[in-house]
């Protein structure tokens, strides 16, 4: 296993006292916590600052951490010193009851962190330092999130997907190690962006007959080539030509749940929205409406490549001789100029 | 040896879509949050959850909320634990996170 350098990851000096830690700790947390981050990693990153922090706040868990890896490096292999356990007990089991540290129960650390902290003398998680006593104890798991892409497609259909989970599991011995566990869950037909599935019982362990936390996914909407959704409302952009929209046109379009027949009123403008009743995201709940599909018209100006083309603007120009397409600048240019 | 952890190892797991779920009692948010009620009570006072309906003459108790509701008392409780913001700073966070969100919807609507 790779040697933790915890003061690398609080971005620390080995001289930092405690206020130095608390105050890195606050910081990196603002900017890490899954939440409110918007960096790519910032779950791995909040959980590494965390463990961090728990060895680095705790006098004993630092100095134990100190006196280990002054001759370590980041990144480097690392396997615990035979008699660790024993110098552990040695320095903590002064008063005859077992000794260990407090590991933060249900936080889920790194196989590096277990291998110094947790299971010396071959006790599970949960039942360290703060506890200090033999008694059995339960303890509900801690909920756990993580976010999932989805395709607007998943939204109107429904889809099956699988999920790849790092479960820590004890072993008879009374060590963790984690273990890969793939589970199979439904995306919910009509499920939209910022929504969230949970995942019953896929959470961190409970500890005794603690039961699991849960697992809550945090959906996310891949942009699509065509569609947008807003809310249970999906919109596409519909091009169409300067004549269709002033006189009026019938279009075929497609919609996620295949083409239809679109009219354009004559005299529609830039931007002006066309709506499909119903065609958007499917209902969630049979008490609920699904949402709608709109079309926002976008006038596509056709090029003046031929001699026949060119004419064609020329005679517009001289059939609009009166329009003016920056009449709204210059009455502003004349307001201003009266002030 | 008594294994000290439940292991479950299902191949199937049963999605819910937190937002759809309403009658939320004051109790069964104190349980999803791991919270007690005084804390999920302060959280209805700084605005951060609203209460979607209540009996006039047994107001606590009769509190019911939705899963939206939940979800934001969920992150509220981190935010108060993780970061050591108290429930009115946590409401702010969440205020802003809101705004973002829809200046970020507006943006990919084209409206600004």
């Amino acid at each position: 296993m790779e040697f933790k350098d915890y003061y690398l990851v609080m971005g620390v000096e080995k001289s930092a006292t405690p206020e130095d830690i608390k105050r890195a700790h606050r910081k990196l947390a603002r900017k890490y916590h899954p939440d409110v981050s918007k960096e790519k990693d910032a779950e791995a990153r909040f959980k590494e600052l965390a463990e961090a922090y728990d060895v680095l706040k705790d006098p004993e868990k630092r100095s134990a951490y100190d006196r280990l890896g002054a001759n370590y490096q980041a990144g480097q292999d690392f396997q615990p010193p035979p008699d660790w356990a024993n110098e552990q007990r040695n320095q903590a089991g002064q008063g005859g009851y077992s000794p260990g540290f407090d590991t933060g129960d249900g936080q889920d650390h790194s196989a590096f962190f277990d291998s110094l902290f947790r299971g010396m003398g071959g006790r599970g998680r949960g039942q360290g330092g703060s506890q200090r006593s033999h008694e059995a104890f339960d303890m509900h798991g801690q909920d756990q999130h993580a976010k999932i892409q989805i395709e607007i497609e998943d939204s109107y259909n429904g889809a099956t997907r699988t999920l790849q989970l790092r479960v820590q599991v004890e072993e008879s011995d009374g060590r963790t190690r984690l273990d890969n566990r793939t589970i199979e869950f439904v995306i919910p037909k009509g499920i939209r962006a910022g929504q969230h599935i949970r995942l019953a019982a896929q959470g961190a362990p409970g500890i005794g007959k603690g039961s699991p936390g849960d697992l809550y996914l945090d959906v996310e909407m891949l942009p699509h080539p065509l569609y947008r959704t807003d809310g249970f409302d999906v919109l596409m952009d519909l091009p169409i030509a300067p004549w269709e929209a002033a006189l009026g046109a019938e279009v075929i379009a497609p919609t996620p749940t295949g083409q239809v027949e679109i009219k354009i009123p004559a005299g529609s403008v830039a931007n002006r929205k066309l709506r499909v009743k119903g065609r958007g995201l499917p209902a969630r709940t049979a008490s609920k409406m699904p949402g709608d599909f709109y079309y926002v018209l976008k006038i596509v100006q056709p090029p003046a490549g031929s001699e026949a083309e060119k004419k064609a603007y020329t005679e517009m120009q001289s059939a609009f001789s009166t329009f003016k397409p920056r009449a709204a600048i210059e009455a502003l240019e004349e307001a201003l100029a009266a002030h | 040896m008594q294994p000290n952890f439940i292991i479950i190892t299902p191949q199937q797991a049963t999605s819910f879509v937190v937002e759809d779920i309403t009658e939320l009692t004051l109790e069964d948010l104190c349980r999803a949050c791991n919270a007690p009620s005084d804390a999920i009570v302060e959280l209805v006072s700084e605005g951060v959850i609203e209460v979607a309906s209540f009996e006039q003459n047994a107001p606590q108790i009769s509190w019911r909320f939705t899963g939206t509701h939940l979800y934001r008392a969920k992150v509220a409780m981190r935010l108060h634990r993780d970061l050591g913001v108290n429930f009115a700073g946590a409401a702010l966070a969440l205020q802003l996170m809101d705004e973002l969100q829809t200046a970020k919807a507006q943006l990919q609507q084209g409206a600004i």
